[in-house]
C-alpha cells in the first residue's frame, strides 16, 4: 500500500520500512527547538532528567522571541534561563536579540530545517515548515526536554486529509492567508485534528513559498499535527542558497490513502477575514460590512515574511494612516528588516504613520507592543482571534491578510484593497 | 491510582490555552500564578471556587491553541484530579499526559453532566460514573505505550528510566 509524504518521513525517522495511520512510534528527530516560553520550563525539566549534555548541540534551536527584547523583570529572567543553558550546552543555534526573529520565520530563512526533516518545537506554530515538505509539529515543554535528552519523540502517525488546490489568484491581493483562512472555515478549528493536512495540486505552482508558509502555519488552526506540501522548483530554489546539510525528497505515492479530500479553487477565492472569536469564523471581505477598528498589526510568524511587507508598503505608498488609528509593522527576522530598509519599505511605512518595530511576537500574543483596551478592535495578520489574545477580554480581533491590513489602515474600517489602489 | 471521584465543574466547545492560562501571565512560570490565573476569562475566580479533586468536563476540542504546557500545569495546580471532555486539541492531549494531568476523552457522554454534578472516572478502565444519576458510561482507554508513561507518573520519570536501562 502507498504511503504519504508523511508516513514516508515518519517511517524513516523512526527506522521502519513503513508506518500506518493510527500507529504509535518513537521517531528520531533533525531539529528540537524552543523559544523563552517554553525553553525555560522544558530547561527544568530536562535537569531533572538525569542527562548532563543534550543529544545534539546543533540539533537543538533556542529562540527568545515572544517577550523579547526582554518587555520586563520576569521576561528577562526567563531569557536568561535561555541564554545561560544555549551557553553551557554550547548550542550552535542561539539567536539573541539583534540576531533573533519571529522562530518559525528564523528557522527556514537560516537554513536550518530542510525538506524531509523531522521537526519537533514547543510551540503550536512550528507546523510552519511543512511548507518545506519537512514533517514538523508543536509539541510541549516536556516533550521538548525528552527531545533534548533522546533525540527521540512519541508520535501517534497521523491520518492524512488531501488538500487540492486547483486554479490560478485572479487578484494580486490573494494570497496564502486567504487559502488557509478558507480552508479552515469550511472545515472548523477542530477540522484537522490529530491530522496532517496536505496541500497539493497544480495551484500551489501559484503561490510563493512565503505564501505556503502562512498556509502551512495555520494547519494547527485547523487542529492538524502538521501541514505538509511537495517540494518543487520554487522549494529548490529557497533552500539552495539556505541549507547546507544533505536531506532528502520525499513525495506521497500515487496510491497513498486518505481520510478526506478537499477541494479549493484558487480562481474564485476572495480575501477573507476572520470575525471574533475563532478562525474559522471567516467570511469573504465583499460580506464584511462596516466594521470600524482602532489597531492594525502587521507581522508574525503566519505574515511578517518579505511577500507581506511588500504588499503591505505597496498599499501605504503616499497614503496615509486613519488618524483614528495605530497600525505596527513588525517584520520577521533581522534579513526581513534589512531588505525592507534596502527598498525603502521601512520609508513608506513611516511616512504613512506607521510604527516599524524590531522582530518580536509583541502583540501577536497579547505580549506587549500594541496590546488592545477593553472594547477595542484590531485586525491583525497573525493567527489568532481568541478572547484575550491581543488584551482586553472584551476587545476584538478579526483576522486578514496584509492587503487588506494595509487598506484597513487607510480606510480606519476593514476595507478591500481595491479601495484604496487599482488593480 | 486511576480512579477520581469529584464534583463537576461544565466547561464548553474550543475552551482555548489563551482561555485557560492567558499570555499576559506567561512570564511567570511560577505554580502560584499559573493556579491563580488559570480559567480567569472562563470562570472568574475559578482557582478559589473549586476544590482540592474537582473534575472539569468540557466540549470538543478542549485546550486548542497554543502548545503551552502552562495550560495543564495550571488545571493541575488548582487541584483539578482530571479533565473529562469530549475531545481534545492535539497538543494539550500530549501535555497532559506528559506532566501527569489525567484526562479522558468520552464523546458525548459529556452531554450527561453539568455543574455540580458528582462524578467518578477511572482513567486506566475508561469507565465514566455519574454518581446522582447512578449511570455509568464506557469511553477510550489509552493505548499500552502512553500507559507506560502514565503509570511512570509522567514523561520525566519515564525518560529517567530509559536513560538508565530500566524501560
Ligand atoms: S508570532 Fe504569534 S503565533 Fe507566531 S510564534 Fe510568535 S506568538 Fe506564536
Amino acid at each position: 500500500m502507498g504511503m504519504t509524504i508523511t508516513e514516508k518521513i515518519l517511517a524513516a525517522h523512526a527506522g521502519l520500512e513503513e508506518v500506518k495511520a493510527g500507529e504509535l512510534i518513537n521517531a528520531k528527530v533533525d531539529i528540537a527547538l524552543g523559544n523563552d516560553i517554553t525553553g525555560p520550563v522544558a530547561i527544568k525539566e530536562f535537569e531533572k532528567m538525569g542527562v548532563e549534555k543534550v543529544f545534539d548541540p546543533e540539533k537543538v534551536v533556542l529562540v527568545p522571541d515572544h517577550f523579547a527584547p526582554a518587555k520586563d523583570i520576569k521576561s528577562a529572567e526567563q531569557c536568561k534561563v535561555l541564554r545561560d543553558f544555549a551557553r553551557s550546552q554550547e548550542l550552535t543555534h542561539y539567536y539573541e536579540v539583534g540576531q533573533m526573529g519571529i522562530e518559525h520565520c528564523l528557522l527556514p530563512e537560516q537554513g536550518i530545517v530542510a525538506p524531509g526533516d523531522l521537526v519537533i518545537g514547543a510551540d503550536s506554530h512550528t507546523v510552519t515548515y511543512g511548507a518545506l515538505g519537512a514533517f514538523a509539529t508543536g509539541v510541549g515543554s516536556t516533550d521538548l526536554a525528552a527531545a533534548m535528552a533522546t533525540g527521540e519523540v512519541w508520535l501517534r502517525v497521523p491520518e492524512t486529509i488531501k488538500v487540492n488546490l486547483t486554479g490560478k489568484p485572479s487578484s494580486p491581493w490573494v494570497v496564502g492567508k486567504d487559502v488557509i483562512l478558507d480552508l479552515i472555515g469550511k472545515i472548523g478549528v477542530d477540522g484537522a485534528l490529530y491530522q496532517a493536512l496536505e496541500f497539493c495540486g497544480e495551484g500551489l505552482s501559484h503561490l510563493s513559498m512565503d505564501s505556503r508558509f502562512t498556509i502551512a502555519n495555520m494547519a494547527i488552526e485547523a487542529g492538524a499535527k502538521n501541514g505538509i506540501m511537495p517540494v518543487d522548483e520554487k522549494t529548490l530554489i529557497y533552500t539552495k542558497c539556505r541549507v547546507k546539510k544533505p536531506y532528502q525528497v520525499y513525495e506521497s505515492d500515487p496510491d497513498a490513502v486518505y481520510s478526506q479530500e478537499i477541494e479549493i479553487d484558487l480562481t474564485s477565492l476572495k480575501p477573507q477575514v476572520a470575525f471574533p472569536h475563532l478562525p474559522s469564523n471567516t467570511r469573504s471581505i465583499e460580506d464584511v460590512g462596516e466594521v470600524f477598528i482602532d489597531q492594525v498589526v502587521i507581522g508574525s510568524c503566519t505574515n511578517g515574511r518579505m511577500e507581506d511587507m511588500r504588499i503591505a508598503a505597496q498599499i501605504l505608498k503616499g497614503k496615509k494612516v486613519h488618524p483614528y488609528l495605530r497600525l505596527i509593522v513588525i517584520p520577521g527576522t533581522q534579513g526581513i528588516y534589512q531588505q525592507c530598509m534596502r527598498e525603502g519599505i521601512v520609508e513608506t511605512i513611516i511616512e504613512a504613520g506607521g510604527v516599524f518595530s524590531t522582530p518580536t511576537c509583541g502583540p501577536c500574543l497579547g505580549g506587549y507592543m500594541g496590546i488592545l483596551a477593553k472594547g477595542e478592535r484590531a485586525l491583525t495578520t497573525t493567527n489568532r482571534n481568541f478572547v484575550g489574545r491581543m488584551g482586553h477580554p472584551e476587545s476584538e480581533i478579526y483576522l486578514a491578510n496584509p492587503a487588506v491590513a494595509a487598506a484597513s489602515a487607510v480606510k480606519g474600517r476593514i476595507a478591500a484593497p481595491e479601495e484604496v489602489i487599482g488593480n | 491510582m486511576s480512579k477520581y471521584i469529584g464534583k463537576v465543574w461544565r466547561v464548553g466547545d474550543d475552551i482555548d490555552t489563551d482561555l485557560i492560562i492567558a499570555a499576559r501571565h506567561l512570564n511567570d512560570a511560577s505554580p502560584e500564578n499559573l493556579r491563580k490565573n488559570c480559567l480567569q476569562d472562563v470562570i472568574p475566580d475559578f482557582a478559589e471556587k473549586i476544590s482540592k479533586g474537582d473534575i472539569l468536563v468540557a466540549g470538543k476540542n478542549f485546550g486548542c491553541g497554543s502548545s503551552r504546557e502552562h495550560a495543564p500545569l495550571a488545571i493541575k495546580h488548582c487541584g483539578v484530579s482530571c479533565v473529562v471532555a469530549h475531545s481534545f486539541a492535539r497538543i494539550f492531549y500530549r501535555n497532559a499526559i506528559n506532566i501527569g494531568l489525567p484526562i479522558i476523552t468520552v464523546g458525548d457522554v459529556v452531554e450527561a453532566f453539568q455543574d455540580g454534578d458528582s462524578i467518578e472516572v477511572d482513567v486506566n478502565q475508561g469507565i465514566i460514573r455519574h454518581l446522582d444519576k447512578g449511570q455509568e458510561y464506557q469511553a477510550e482507554t489509552f493505548p499500552p505505550f502512553i500507559q507506560e508513561i502514565i503509570a511512570a507518573g509522567n514523561l520525566v520519570n519515564y525518560v529517567k528510566k530509559r536513560v538508565k536501562g530500566d524501560v
